[in-house]
């Protein structure tokens, strides 16, 4: 099927949205559109950051996630207790692929999970003598720790219990930074009120610390990295190519990351943010309080790299500016290797995504250099800034989905029979029994980095992997393919 | 609160709705004083009590709706 037009994306939402009720159908309609490049404004085609229907599969994640999941746990030398019943910690143990250098269990804490467990007592009596007795028995335990979070799950929130004052309470005693988190699953309609949540609490709590140590020495070039998880290695391969530029990255947020990090971080000369939406509201801080600069940049496929390393270099002097031409003529063979070898492999492949907060529109540009193209995308928590940057870099007249439920998601992908599907875990299984190819693009299906150069032909290899890969042309029955030819064929590719 | 953005534009963010819009129009904004009613360009108005002499941006203000 080529490319659909404007009108047939139209229809197709109407059909998609025939089987849901009055109400619903209102609702829903807002959150789906066709793209439109001259549309200025996200707002006016499309509804975002609104509360997930009753009765509606819905693929978002709570505060929670936001806060424990996204940005206090990779902070790898702090103990994050995630404060309440037991599975909300445990079910998103180490699923994010944070990875960190460090002894886990004696300096680094990042894979394991603390928990207060709370049990009908807790709940009945409070739980604030559990916290303060945990908090001390952490410190008897894992003397190396650098500090506490207290993550709470939603009892904390519906019980009242008063973490604060727990945590200043034991923070003297301890005599580390000890910092409660307010993050409760029930806060707002997604993981995004949970990133805002954790964000305050590191404003509130950490950033401050060292305001008055100049102990540290800061130079003209020192940069940090914020919104870049580690996941699977990306902060390091986005670190090596800033600093072959001359650039010294002093802080890592929060993949890889440590406390003492953080709190320098005022010392930087730019904040350089990869995902803007789990991390705009600290480096806005920094920016009112610290007068630090801060840009959004893209490290997903080589155009992309190119935009924003030139972009990160005019913030400095010609040293740097000549250092990033240096760096993208140095890696030019390796990534033009990488297109010549994909390419051909992969070129004319549609792509349909659905991730989080920054992937859906970040990573068009890679798909765009293997020569695969991007006929649909959605943010599962994204706001109308996120939009109105994605209608630029999306072609026209393709699909763009907030929210999407489970349904939608399959019933587009069944009318529009892209050759690949960038979502999370929970689509995955789905998409594949369908005989569509899959990439689990949260956390590059055990794979990655797949931020910079490096990252880029690790991304590449993957898609092919996936894409190409044998099995797709064995889906069907072999005592049914006579009968289907025409379908098993596109499912093959 | 309120920074200036890449292409000169103010953009006005409201922490309490986590909302981000471009100022679209200020009524008062001269070399002495800054302020009055602010229109986004998402259409909702706020009010300040003009502020003189003119804030350095980026800054954080108290806004009041405007109907």
């Amino acid at each position: 099927m080529s490319v659909m037009t404007r009108e047939e994306t139209e229809a197709l939402i109407q059909e998609v949205l025939e089987v849901y009720p009055e109400g619903a159908k209102k609702d829903r309609a807002k959150h789906l559109t066709v793209n439109d490049h001259e549309v200025e404004q996200s707002k006016k085609c499309i509804t975002s950051n609104r509360k997930s229907l009753p009765g509606v599969m819905t693929i978002r994640g709570c505060a929670y996630a936001g806060s424990k999941g996204v940005v206090w746990g990779p902070i790898k030398d702090m103990i994050h207790i995630s404060h309440g019943p037991v599975g909300c910690g445990q079910y998103s143990r180490a699923g994010r692929r944070n990875y960190y250098v460090g002894t886990t269990g004696v300096n680094t804490f990042g894979t394991m999970n603390f928990t207060s467990d709370f049990q009908e007592k807790d709940i009945v009596f409070g739980g604030d003598k559990k916290l303060a007795k945990i908090m001390t028995e952490i410190e008897q335990l894992f003397p190396l720790n650098k500090g506490i979070t207290v993550q709470s799950e939603c009892p904390i929130g519906l019980i009242g219990d008063d973490i604060e004052a727990v945590s200043k309470k034991t923070a003297k005693e301890i005599e580390k930074p000890v910092v409660p988190v307010r993050c409760e699953g029930f806060r707002g309609v997604s993981q995004s009120l949970g990133h805002h949540i954790a964000n305050d609490a590191v404003r509130d709590w950490v950033l401050h610390n060292r305001d008055n140590d100049s102990s540290f020495e800061s130079t003209d070039y020192d940069v940090t990295i914020i919104g870049d998880y580690n996941i699977g290695g990306d902060a390091w391969s986005s670190r090596t190519l800033l600093e072959e530029m001359g650039l010294r990255v002093i802080a890592q947020w929060s993949g890889d990351g440590t406390l003492a990090e953080m709190e320098n971080t005022p010392k930087a000369k730019l904040n350089l943010l990869h995902c803007y939406r789990s991390m705009n509201y600290i480096s806005r801080h920094m920016e009112e309080k610290y007068g630090i600069p801060w840009m959004e940049y893209n490290f997903f496929g080589p155009t992309k790299i190119e935009e924003s390393l030139r972009k990160i270099a005019a913030f400095f002097d010609e040293t740097i500016q000549a250092n990033a031409e240096k760096v993208i003529e140095k890696y030019k063979a390796e990534y033009d290797a990488v297109i010549a070898k994909y390419r051909p492999r992969l070129e004319g492949k549609k792509v349909m995504l659905y991730v989080g907060g920054l992937r859906p529109r970040h990573i068009i540009g890679a798909y765009e250099d293997l020569g695969m193209e991007v006929v649909g995308t959605g943010y599962e928590f994204a706001h109308n800034d996120d939009y109105d940057r994605t209608i630029k870099d999306m072609g026209n007249a393709t699909l763009i989905y907030d929210d999407v439920t489970g349904y939608e998601f399959e019933e587009f992908v069944k009318k529009i029979k892209p050759d690949l599907i960038g979502s999370g875990i929970k689509e995955k299984y789905i998409f594949q029994k369908m005989g569509i190819p899959f990439r689990q693009m949260h956390s590059w299906d055990y794979s990655g980095p797949y931020h910079g150069y490096d990252g880029f032909a690790i991304f590449a290899r993957d898609m092919d992997m996936t894409l190409n890969n044998p099995c797709w042309s064995k889906i069907q029955a072999p005592w049914l393919k006579g009968e289907e030819e025409p379908e098993a064929a596109a499912a093959g590719a | 609160m309120i920074r200036v953005k890449d292409n000169g534009a103010l953009l006005f963010y409201i922490a309490k709705k986590d909302q981000e819009d471009e100022i679209a129009s200020v009524e008062k904004d001269t070399e002495t004083e800054w302020g009055g009613e602010v229109e986004l360009t998402d259409g909702s108005k706020y009010y300040i009590d003009p502020i003189s002499p003119p804030p350095t941006f980026p800054t954080t203000l108290r806004f009041k709706r405007a109907e």
